[in-house]
């Protein structure tokens, strides 16, 4: 007999366990080690999935906030441009308006000083030409400067012209301040009585004077009441003197500038 | 010589014996389950893991595609039984490498418990995949008269399964020790790899064949998808 029903019985029972053995511990765990792996290789290629949109979205936002930077420091720098340029005009205005200020006020110091320098020239030719009156009278005529102004002066009061006289004795018949006599110098006695004389004889009236001098303001003798004035100076001769004297200076200015050019030694040859 | 390893009989107490037939069918179980256990016991599931683990996945994602292609829609749940009827045989082959194994598959006792348990399982499937009636339905298909024709295969298949793998694997070993008598040199080790050979191919007819009844018994009233 081939067929041993007790070892059929038998195997029956061992394959059944063999099965459930090799379930237990052959299939269920190497299909769970490869379900895990299929999982976690699906989960990695997911993660990097999900990463690379997650790279691309950061990168598309990162280009977006580069592009939005690049316009801000255009605009930033446009506008440090037009600042720049702006506050550039500003202190050139500035620095033109300080110019010509300085400008003005060295003109005005250069005027003053021309001002100046005219009056101590006026002032200094005054004194000169009454020294050497004094002295040319003094040597040959062997009379005082003073002297031959205040006859000078006198004999002009009486050679007043009608209504010049007349406007003066109204003048001084109106107010009772005395009239003055200003001098460029101090007048001896003898010529103040002299002068003192004339007025009343001209004017047929005692007329009370007060001399004082005045040698910065009087090229001379003068007389002066309300509003009426008369007078004897060398301001008239002065001015003609400054006036050649300047015309003498712009002759030789006009000169220099006109030898200039020919001292220039690169000038090409004509 | 025995024909069967039935005959051997190491240990015998009235009716329950210990013939080689159950030693070495037990020596087969030792090996499958302690080498599982041994190589399961530390499984990676990541990308790095070790030889052993790759042979045993090699192995059962392979029967899993085999039962798939054969049909069966859900490999997993056929997988522990077809899957053991697999290695059990193949394993069973493989030991006639070994002098002195005597293979349970070259006993009829243990083919024939085999070709039972595939008698009981594909019912049992059956019905699991398209209820008692659906199931006892496809006996009388295409008519009622088909009925005891029907029954007829489903018990004579089962007969071939027993036969075939038996008949083969006793042949193999009984080759190899007639040959060994009469000529003891190289003859035997061609024949040994020939042996090899069918043992394998046989492993996987009785595993396809399991597998194709049991998807004939699921899928039997499933209307054909028509061109």
């Amino acid at each position: 007999m081939l067929i041993d029903w007790f070892t059929v019985g038998a195997q029956l029972l061992n394959f059944l366990v063999l099965a459930w053995l090799l379930k237990r511990f052959l299939y269920r765990p190497i299909l769970d080690a490869l379900d895990a792996r299929e999982q976690r290789i699906a989960a990695e290629l997911a993660d990097a999935d999900a990463k690379r949109a997650e790279a691309k979205e950061e990168r598309a936002e990162f280009q977006h906030k580069n592009e939005v930077f690049e316009r801000q420091r255009a605009t930033l720098l446009s506008e440090a441009t037009e600042a720049a340029q702006a506050e550039r005009q500003r202190l050139l205005d500035e620095a033109r308006l300080a110019a010509d200020a300085l400008k003005a006020k060295r003109m005005q110091a250069l005027s003053d000083d021309a001002r100046g320098l005219d009056q101590a020239l006026r002032r200094r030719t005054e004194q000169e030409v009454f020294a050497i009156a004094r002295q040319t009278l003094a040597d040959l005529a062997d009379a005082s400067l003073e002297q031959r102004m205040a006859e000078l002066f006198t004999r002009r009061l009486r050679a007043l012209d009608p209504p010049a006289k007349e406007g003066f004795a109204n003048a001084l018949k109106a107010t009772s301040a005395p009239a003055r006599v200003r001098s460029a110098f101090d007048l001896p006695a003898a010529q103040r009585a002299a002068i003192q004389t004339a007025i009343n004889e001209t004017f047929s009236a005692d007329v009370p004077v007060e001399f004082e001098t005045a040698p910065e303001r009087i090229c001379g003798i003068e007389l002066s009441t309300e509003g009426q004035k008369m007078a004897w100076s060398i301001a008239d001769y002065l001015a003609s003197l400054a006036q050649g004297v300047e015309e003498l200076v712009k002759a030789q200015a006009a000169g220099e500038v006109k030898a200039q050019p020919e001292s220039t030694p690169d000038a090409p040859p004509t | 010589m025995n024909i069967s390893p039935d005959a051997i009989i190491f240990w015998q107490y009235g009716f329950l014996k210990l013939n080689a037939t159950i030693l070495f069918t037990w020596v087969v179980m030792g090996v499958l389950v302690v080498g599982s256990m041994l190589i399961t016991r530390r499984l990676s599931s990541g990308l790095e893991r070790s030889r052993w683990q790759g042979l045993l996945e090699v192995v059962v994602t392979t029967i899993e595609q085999q039962i798939a292609e054969v049909g069966l829609r859900e490999p997993r749940n056929y997988l522990p039984f077809l899957g053991t009827l697999f290695l059990f045989v193949a394993l069973s082959a493989l030991g006639t490498l070994f002098p002195g194994f005597e293979p349970p598959t070259a006993s009829l006792s243990t083919t024939a418990a085999l070709a039972l348990c595939v008698l009981v399982a594909v019912p049992l499937f059956g019905i699991e995949g398209q209820g008692l009636r659906g199931y006892l339905r496809s006996y009388m298909e295409p008519t009622i008269v088909m009925l005891p024709f029907n029954l007829i295969s489903e018990v004579s298949r089962t007969l071939a399964l027993a036969v075939r793998l038996f008949g083969n694997m006793m042949s193999g070993a009984m080759i190899i020790g007639i040959l060994l008598t009469i000529t003891p040199f190289v003859f035997p080790i061609v024949m040994t790899v020939l042996g090899l050979l069918t043992g394998m191919v046989q492993a996987y007819i009785f595993f396809v064949l399991a597998a194709v009844y049991i998807a004939a018994a699921t899928q039997i009233s499933q209307p054909e998808p028509r061109p």
